[in-house]
């Protein structure tokens, strides 16, 4: 099991970067915490001709939040977001999911972009993206692009990104302080990739559900937001039962995957648990009203 | 076939070696540094058996290319011996039984090292958690468990002993 | 009673552990010889295909590639182009062995078709990736009970049906028991196991004759003997000119104690080239090339009188043996006399297929079919009380073999034609013990309080006899070397299961107490006649011959220091590796003089032995196996919504005779137990229509963590068997037995407000929540 052989490239800087990525065309691929790459390389089900390694460039490791949107750099690392990286519910909802991507090694390496780039369509952080609405900053040689996170992801671990761009950024919008997001995830072991996720996120408006998101990961082909479940609870009183409904209108309007050991029956039937169990985890979770 | 000139620092030691670009530094470290102690369980990332040391972070090594720890710091299973003492980690895994066939022991000491020298407060899940990051088919865990648990006590233990004046 | 160390029956810490915690371990792959090339693999895609040519040139042009063999290359210096390694048995119709390389014929994926030596495993990889294969891909055969279709494909195209052997068991009146019945309970399962999944894969290292014109022959086996023997009968060489050792080994579980066909044809291209080759299994490999366990398909009957006794079992086991014979019928044969094995059962019947598929062979996994067949026993004795309306215990205390039965001859025979006699143990105290440290009695109670939360509790059980230590023997030597350091050489083979420990323990009990003075050689093939590591034996048959050679010993240690220091024999004693005289200070003589002096010199009376040397090799001979038994109970928590089975606690009340190292039986089992909770839940081989493999990676084959582990309790009894004078029986295989038939049997009870019936296993969440849907629950 070893990878085939390729051309390694270790830029210093994105204008580097994107050269390089220029140079080498359809062939080329980005490297950045390899924790999804390498293990195709390794099985042969990837041959990239070159690898253009990004993790030697510096301006690629920040975080930082600006205009109300939190910005992530290309090769920030899960193990980033064990504590909160910003002090609202955003930053708090991010600590509580990264404890489900793989494990612990892994997360030491493995890139908040990266997963973007590799669109599985279990993967936590697409799901955070497509739910939140993220935008993504694209670079080439030729300039730069900012793409809607729901416009990024093409299907399973496929991208609109062109082999000479670069996901250099992710900008991620933060989260109303009043507002409650909740997170649920079911896998067979720890670490796992989930057979079914779901994040719901709303503003609490005086008791009211408003500006509803309720994202679905690892069911359909691609992480993306439901809006069966949202028109379901938007504008109501959030209730055990409702989160019910929704959970059902999801169920009823997904098209899951199938895949060797697991049926779209039982993905649909998971549906329906991960919406109102994220539900429920929303409106438990403190607001900043509440918590400070 | 082309090599491509290296260094690596490794327990402390540098190491100038060639491999190709394609070479993991799990491999590197096998075959170039002659450090055999990390070991290959499955070269996808899932195992955990090639779990070293990278910069003081715990990482697969067979997730990773030499060429990317290129100037970096790396820590093995060799390093934690000193002097023919073993580390309190080496000795708890020996006491509560916490290896049998031994070929994941060091991938589970390089894993946990940061934990215990840290002196770290995990709650039993937490513990498990992040053991759960390497497979060990031979002990069922319970013993490394156990093992690690009383790893991080005497660490701890050790570090209140040192007089107040040596620290 | 003697005032010595006592190192027999205490929990000392392992002599193997020091390398293998500082990285000096020694496993096959760390093993490289100057010159040393590598070795690939060209492996068929297909499950079912046929070939004729294998155009190597573009492969041969890559860098750092040196050749590529195929079977029409490596045939010159084979003396047979098959493998044979099946256990005889008259029952098999169908000679399926292995070719050492596929030679026109590939029946599943992942079958070696040609051989690849490059300078690195890299470039060999490239290598093999080149070959180009005129394959035409044929029909597959990957269901076991499709297979037995008339008009089914067959899995060889030389062959006009897939039925390898069709053979039964049968005992007392099992149409009358059946008559009579007050009630019969029918149940069909579909039992899975997977793969062995230790750590490190095979591998092998031959090295050509160099000065001593010996063949250096290194592989990760538990059967080294085995091996040589068929490197000698393959390749036509004395069995002076080949040396064969095992390293370090990374977990065996079973599939290594099988020769394969990789060890053969890396030996014969390394004579052929001149150089040393290795070859090391990756993770893929043995998920294709490794044998497994698979699937068996079990109808069952049970008749039963009112009260609960079994009045008898009959019903057919289809078991899939994979697309060759890699060891015979002792998987399917061991399920079929496990079955009755801990139970008073006066009649029963049973018919078995064991069916050709296009998948990797099946071999012995830890267990070897005894957990497959507790499973259905287990489960039909599940299905028996609720019928019937008994607690779960009561049926099976009722029907348990007791301890005045004992020692209890069973109308089965062993594969060797003697009878199955269950030596020693209190099965219904066992069971009891079990019970009462899982708090089964108090258990409802618990189960009602979380009911009323809206969570499913369930609680189960499982019985288990397991057969151990196969005899007939394996050889230990012991010595007293010249230096004082005592010797240990044995056959037995060590896989990471203590057996070095075990054995110093042995033999350090009888000759001071001292284990730092002892050096155990496990895997000898020059020397010591054996069989090597498998069916839970080694504690029993080498731990036989170690007490025995050791006792020799000691008895010429004191004869030959008696006749030095002038004392009577019984009034010595060992201490600090010297012999004294009990009570007298300063009269003592160090293991090394008596070890010089035993050697005798030239004109010289021996002192006081009548052979030279503290020396003592012995094997003993064992036919009759010795059986450990146990209660597993398991306590889980269920999801419905999800299928999620939760395990909360789980208790192994056991008896494996009197244990050499009760912390290393604790290892045994607790390592039994995580395997039997991935067969209970995790771990599945899924092929396809085609014979693919759809599980080759560790991300999709799921091999139980640390998170998924409940907190384990053991509570150990000791019946010592009668058989060996050590009173010890096996344990290696005691855990995973019990263990997916006690989850199963609590999941069942989790589940009873929906009338869940559970009958296969693994359980993944899917099938859980399809059988509470199926119920009409839970929405």
């Amino acid at each position: 099991m070893k990878p085939a052989p390729f051309v390694l490239h270790s830029p210093k800087t994105v204008s580097e970067a994107v050269a390089h990525l220029a140079d080498i065309g359809e062939d080329g691929l980005v490297l950045a915490g390899g924790q999804s790459l390498v293990p195709m390389m390794a099985l042969r089900v990837a041959y990239p001709s070159d690898l253009v390694d990004i993790n030697g460039i510096e301006e690629l490791q920040n975080i930082s939040v600006e205009n109300e949107e939190l910005a992530i750099g290309a090769t920030v690392r899960h193990a980033r977001f064990y504590d909160p990286v910003e002090p609202g519910p955003l930053g708090r909802l991010l600590t509580s999911i990264v404890h489900h991507i793989a494990h612990h090694p892994i997360r030491e390496r493995g890139t908040f972009c990266g997963s973007l780039a590799h669109a599985d369509p279990a993967s936590e952080w697409c799901l955070v993206a497509a739910t939140l609405g993220a935008k993504l900053v694209l670079v080439s040689q030729t300039g730069e692009r900012i793409v809607e996170a729901g416009e990024f992801i093409d299907g399973a671990m496929s991208t609109t990104r062109e082999p000479t761009e670069l996901l250099a950024q992710a900008r991620l919008p933060l989260l109303a302080p009043s507002a409650r997001a909740g997170f649920y995830e079911f896998n067979r072991r720890a670490g796992d990739f989930a057979l079914g996720m779901a994040l719901a996120a709303y503003d609490d408006d005086d008791g009211l559900m408003r500006n509803v998101r309720v994202g679905l990961g690892g069911i359909e082909d691609r992480a993306a937001r439901n809006s069966a479940a949202e028109a379901v609870l938007e504008g109501q009183r959030p209730t055990q039962s409702l989160f019910a409904d929704a959970g059902r209108a999801a169920a009823e309007s997904v098209d899951p995957m199938e895949d060797a050991t697991t049926s779209a029956e039982y993905r649909r039937d998971l549906t329906a648990v991960c919406v109102e169990r994220a539900l429920a985890a929303a409106a438990a979770s403190s607001s900043a009203q509440t918590s400070r | 076939m082309e090599r491509h000139p290296l260094n690596l620092t490794v327990n402390g030691k540098p190491y100038a070696v060639e491999t190709e670009f394609r070479k993991t530094l799990a491999d590197t470290l096998r075959e170039d540094c002659g450090l055999t102690g990390t070991h290959v369980g499955c070269e996808h990332g899932v195992c955990g058996a090639c779990t070293v040391v990278v910069e003081g972070k715990a990482v697969r090594s067979c997730l990773m290319f030499a060429h990317q720890a290129e100037g970096m710091e790396i820590e093995t299973v060799e390093s934690l011996e000193k002097e023919g003492e073993l580390h309190v980690l080496q000795e708890a895994f020996a006491e509560h039984h916490a290896l049998q066939c031994g070929f994941c022991t060091p991938g589970f000491l390089m894993l946990v090292k940061g934990a215990v020298e840290r002196g770290e407060e995990l709650s039993d899940a937490e513990l498990r958690h992040l053991l759960s990051s390497n497979l060990c088919r031979c002990t069922g865990y319970q013993n490394i468990i156990r093992a690690v648990r009383a790893a991080i006590d005497t660490f701890k233990e050790k570090a209140s002993a040192v007089p107040e004046a040596a620290r | 009673m003697r005032n010595e160390k006592a190192t027999f029956g205490q929990s000392v810490r392992r002599v193997e552990d020091r390398a293998l915690l500082t990285g000096k371990g020694r496993y096959l792959d760390d093993l490289q010889p100057p010159g040393c090339l590598s070795v690939a693999f060209a492996r068929s895609p297909y499950a079912h295909a046929s070939f004729t040519t294998i155009d190597k040139d573009a492969a041969l042009a890559m860098p750092g590639v040196i050749a590529v063999m195929s079977h029409a290359d490596l045939a010159p210096h084979l003396r047979n182009d098959r493998l044979v390694v099946g256990l005889p048995s008259a029952a098999i119709t169908l000679k399926v062995d292995r070719p050492v390389l596929a030679i026109d014929e590939v029946v599943h994926v992942g079958e070696p078709v040609a051989l690849v030596i490059a300078e690195n495993r890299a470039a060999a990889e490239d290598a093999a990736e080149a070959l180009d294969i005129d394959y035409e891909p044929l029909d597959v055969v990957s269901d076991c009970r499709a297979a037995l279709e008339p008009d089914s494909p067959t899995v060889h195209q030389s062959h006009d049906h897939n039925c390898l052997a069709s053979f039964g068991f049968s005992f007392g009146d099992v149409d009358q028991a059946f008559a009579d019945a007050a009630h019969i309970v029918r149940r069909s399962f579909d039992v899975h196991r997977g793969a062995a999944m230790s750590l490190e894969g095979r591998g092998v290292l031959a090295v050509p004759p160099d000065l001593d014109g010996v063949l250096s022959v290194w592989s990760s086996t538990q059967t080294p003997q085995a091996l040589k023997t068929q490197l000698c009968q393959m390749l036509g060489l004395d069995p002076l000119g080949i040396k064969v050792r095992t390293p370090d080994l990374g977990g065996g579980f079973g599939p290594k104690l099988v020769t394969y066909p990789e060890e053969i044809a890396t030996t014969a291209a390394a004579l052929k080239i001149g150089r040393p080759l290795k070859w090391v299994e990756d993770r893929r490999e043995h998920f294709v090339a490794t044998a497994q366990e698979r699937d068996q398909l079990w109808d069952m009957e049970m008749a039963l009188e009112a009260d609960g006794r079994i009045r008898g079992l009959r019903g057919a086991l289809i078991h899939d043996h994979g697309a060759y014979t890699a060891r015979g019928l002792n998987i399917p044969y061991g399920s079929a006399v496990t079955v009755p094995l801990p139970y008073n059962i006066n009649a029963y019947k049973l018919d078995v297929q064991v069916v050709l598929t296009n998948k990797v062979p099946v071999a012995p996994l830890r267990g070897a079919g005894q957990p497959q067949a507790a499973f259905v026993m287990e489960r039909m004795l599940d299905a028996a009380a609720e019928t019937i309306g008994m607690d779960r215990s009561e049926i099976r205390a009722l029907n348990l073999v007791r301890a005045d039965q004992m020692p209890c001859v069973k109308p089965l025979k062993l594969r060797g034609g003697t009878n199955i006699t269950l030596d020693s143990g209190d099965y219904p105290a066992t069971q009891a013990l079990a019970l009462d440290k899982a708090g089964w009695q108090e258990f409802p109670a618990r189960q009602k309080a979380a009911l009323a939360e809206g969570r499913y509790l369930g609680i189960g059980l499982a019985n288990y006899v397991e057969g151990t230590g196969r005899g007939p023997y394996e050889t230990v030597s012991v010595e007293v070397q010249r230096t004082g350091r005592i010797l240990v050489t044995t056959g037995a083979a060590a896989m990471g299961q203590g057996t070095e420990t075990m054995l110093a323990q042995i033999v350090a009990e009888q000759l001071g107490g001292d284990m730092a003075n002892i050096t155990v050689r496990t895997g000898d093939t020059t020397g010591s006649l054996g069989f090597g590591g498998f069916n839970s034996r080694q504690t029993v048959v080498a731990g036989a011959s170690a007490h025995q050679a050791a006792c020799t010993v000691r008895e010429k240690l004191l004869a030959v220091a008696a006749d030095l220091l002038e004392a009577d024999a019984a009034d010595l004693e060992i201490v600090d590796n010297t012999v004294a005289l009990k009570g007298v200070r300063g009269r003592h003589l160090p293991f090394a003089d008596l070890a010089g002096a035993a050697l005798g010199l030239p004109g010289f009376k021996l002192p006081g032995i009548k052979q030279p040397g503290l020396l003592s090799s012995d094997q003993v001979v064992i036919d009759d196996m010795t059986y450990s038994n146990g209660t597993a109970v398991a306590e889980v928590e269920v999801d419905p919504r999800t299928g999620q089975v939760c395990l909360l606690n789980f208790v192994l009340a056991h008896d494996c005779g009197r244990m050499v190292n009760p912390k290393l039986v604790d290892g045994q089992i607790l390592g039994g137990i995580a395997h039997g909770i991935g067969n209970a839940l995790y771990e599945q081989m899924v092929f396809d229509e085609d014979g693919q493999p759809l599980t080759t990676t560790l991300a999709d084959y799921l091999l139980v963590s640390a998170a998924e582990m409940p907190q384990i309790h053991i509570v150990h009894t000791e019946s010592p068997s009668p058989l060996n004078a050590l009173g010890v029986k096996g344990v290696g295989e005691s855990g995973v037995i019990p263990t997916a038939p006690a989850i199963a049997s609590a999941v069942e009870n989790a589940l009873a407000p929906f009338g869940v019936s559970i009958t296969s296993a693994p359980l993944s969440p899917q099938t859980v929540r399809r059988a509470v849907r199926q119920a009409g629950g839970a929405a």
